[in-house]
């Protein structure tokens, strides 16, 4: 039992940070664009995809740096020549602009790669166990995973907590006329959020693309879940994405390795169910089975009873 | 300095500025009188490109109408909102830092400066400007944008809402900008202050200036007073 909750806390803290790293850029681009970018996902989905190209040339460790700033630079190019120039007719237009644009990206990676699963793997250094805990391996890669999103963590929260660029972020996404007219290009702090959004999106889908696989349904497949956590964490807040991403990467790994079911729950409280009663499917049902959809009920329950989220301050 | 020539501006289809035509000379202190809703905020906002202005704004010789905001406050322009705009959520040093435009450059202010004006401000250095007192709050609004060292700061309604001491203090801020050659053009109420520091004095009602003249020009005026100023 320890090594399973062992195993399943490391897991869910990979994905879970996995999740942040994503969810941090969709947080900090929705503060500031006031809608939510559908599209962010699939900066993901384009990162793991040119890093497979790359580590083919030139391996996966140079992938790791160029395919994050070739979709930093990307969007960059998205919101100066598309969302800043759809952004005077209004949000239903810009959202509707991303809407296409995860489209878009979706047939263009079908088109370029195709359908099937790519063999990107991780490098072969790291293709190991990292050490044996009850008979289980824990691989190193996850490791590494873990490694560089915690780097990333710091990094995001250095930038933005003790330098002076981080507090133009700051002030421009909360005031942004202020803030222009105190002397600072608003719009280039805001084409350069988004790019780094984007690229952080594009990393994760690096450090993803061996380990959940590399396929035109990844951005789809996580892209829900990103907007779940930023939901759920409370629009707009940096604090609130960290602790939904983690909440909800433990969520999805604990629910998966405790095979339990409500009938057993049930047994546990000297209750016992009829096996002919007509909802004994549902008493039936496990943990796993329901695991998908355990975080957006989460979601359901979180808009119920706390519209705003977590740490969210917005009303709408 | 600042030469504003028949200067139109519209809050969607209110025709709010119906050309507005005043001047700021090098090292001058100007302020612009009239009752509320007459567009004395508008006209500086215009300016400063919030308002989108239509007309000639020229600084320094420079046509200005047309430009960004980030662009005008780097002409040398600095504006003070009457709304006291603080960033809530950071502390006093680093909204006076976020009033720097550029680090490298050695403007006139240094954070010490406004701390010796304002021992307030160096007490509650740390503190989150959102928790500020309206007074403080207004220092810190204005001292802020001082350290983006503007050479002409247009302050909107600086003494609105605060109690008689700290109004003084205002007043004493006021002449140090002045006095270390930095132009003014002060939007203002409170006829005895304006009155009391200005050069000259424009008075506007209903979207154009309707009076100009120096201080002891005006208090003689006693038509223009009653017309267009004394409630």
């Amino acid at each position: 039992m320890s090594e399973l909750l062992f195993f399943s806390l490391l897991n869910g803290i990979v994905t879970g940070l996995l999740l942040f790293m994503l969810a941090s850029g969709l947080t900090l681009i929705f503060s500031m664009m006031g809608v939510l970018n559908f599209a962010h996902a699939s900066f993901y989905m384009l990162g793991a995809y040119f890093a497979y190209t790359i580590s083919l040339y030139v391996g996966f460790w140079l992938g790791l740096i160029l395919a994050p700033l070739l979709v930093g630079v990307l969007g960059a190019l998205v919101e100066r020549y598309g969302l800043r120039y759809v952004h005077r007719w209004g949000h239903v237009a810009e959202l509707i602009f991303t809407f296409g644009l995860a489209f878009l990206i979706e047939e263009v990676v079908q088109f370029i790669w195709g359908k099937e699963t790519k063999a990107y793997h991780e490098p072969e250094i790291l293709q190991f166990s990292l050490f044996t805990f009850f008979g289980q391996d824990f691989p190193a890669y996850k490791a590494f995973m873990l490694l560089v999103s915690i780097a990333i963590f710091i990094v995001l929260l250095l930038i933005l907590t003790r330098s002076r660029i981080g507090l133009i972020i700051q002030a421009a996404i909360t005031h942004p006329n202020m803030t222009a007219m105190l002397g600072h290009n608003v719009p280039l702090v805001f084409m350069g959020v988004f790019g780094v959004g984007c690229a952080l999106a594009g990393l994760a889908g690096v450090i993803a693309g061996p380990a959940l696989g590399t396929f035109p349904g990844m951005a789809v497949v996580l892209g829900s879940i990103v907007f779940v956590i930023v939901v759920v964490g409370g629009l707009g807040s940096l604090t609130g994405a960290f602790v939904a991403s983690l909440l909800i990467g433990l969520l999805q790994t604990f629910a998966i390795a405790l095979d339990y079911s409500v009938s057993d729950l049930l047994a546990v409280l000297n209750i016992s169910v009829d096996a002919e009663s007509a909802l004994r499917d549902l008493w039936a049902l496990s943990l796993p089975q329901v695991a998908p959809i355990l975080p957006y009920l989460l979601l359901v329950l979180i808009l119920i009873f706390r519209p705003t989220g977590l740490f969210g301050k917005r009303e709408t | 300095m600042l030469e504003v020539k028949d200067l139109h501006a519209y809050y969607g289809k209110s025709h709010i500025l119906q050309g507005v035509t005043f001047n700021v000379k090098e090292g001058e202190i100007v302020s612009l009188l009239g009752r509320n809703g007459v567009g004395r905020s508008t006209t500086i906002k215009s300016i400063m490109g919030e308002v989108a202005p239509q007309g000639s704004i020229l600084y320094r010789g420079r046509q200005i109408a047309g430009l960004k905001a980030h662009e005008i406050a780097r002409c040398g322009l600095g504006y003070v909102p009457e709304n006291r705009d603080v960033f809530p959520g950071m502390t006093v040093r680093q909204n006076l830092l976020l009033g720097i435009k550029d680090m490298k450059v050695e403007g006139r202010w240094k954070m010490d400066d406004m701390f010796d004006m304002f021992p307030n401000l160096r007490n509650r250095a740390d503190v989150d400007a959102g928790v500020l007192s309206g007074g403080e709050q207004q220092m810190l609004t204005m001292c802020r944008t001082l350290m983006g060292d503007p050479d002409l700061i247009m302050i909107d309604e600086p003494t609105e809402g605060l109690a008689p001491k700290i109004v003084e203090q205002v007043g004493d801020l006021l002449s140090e900008i002045a006095r270390r050659g930095v132009s003014i053009l002060l939007v203002e109420q409170k006829l005895a202050i304006a009155l009391k520091i200005s050069h000259r004095l424009y008075v506007m009602g209903h979207g154009h200036m309707v009076y100009e003249g120096t201080p002891d020009e005006l208090k003689a005026n006693e038509q223009i007073r009653k017309e267009w100023l004394e409630v």
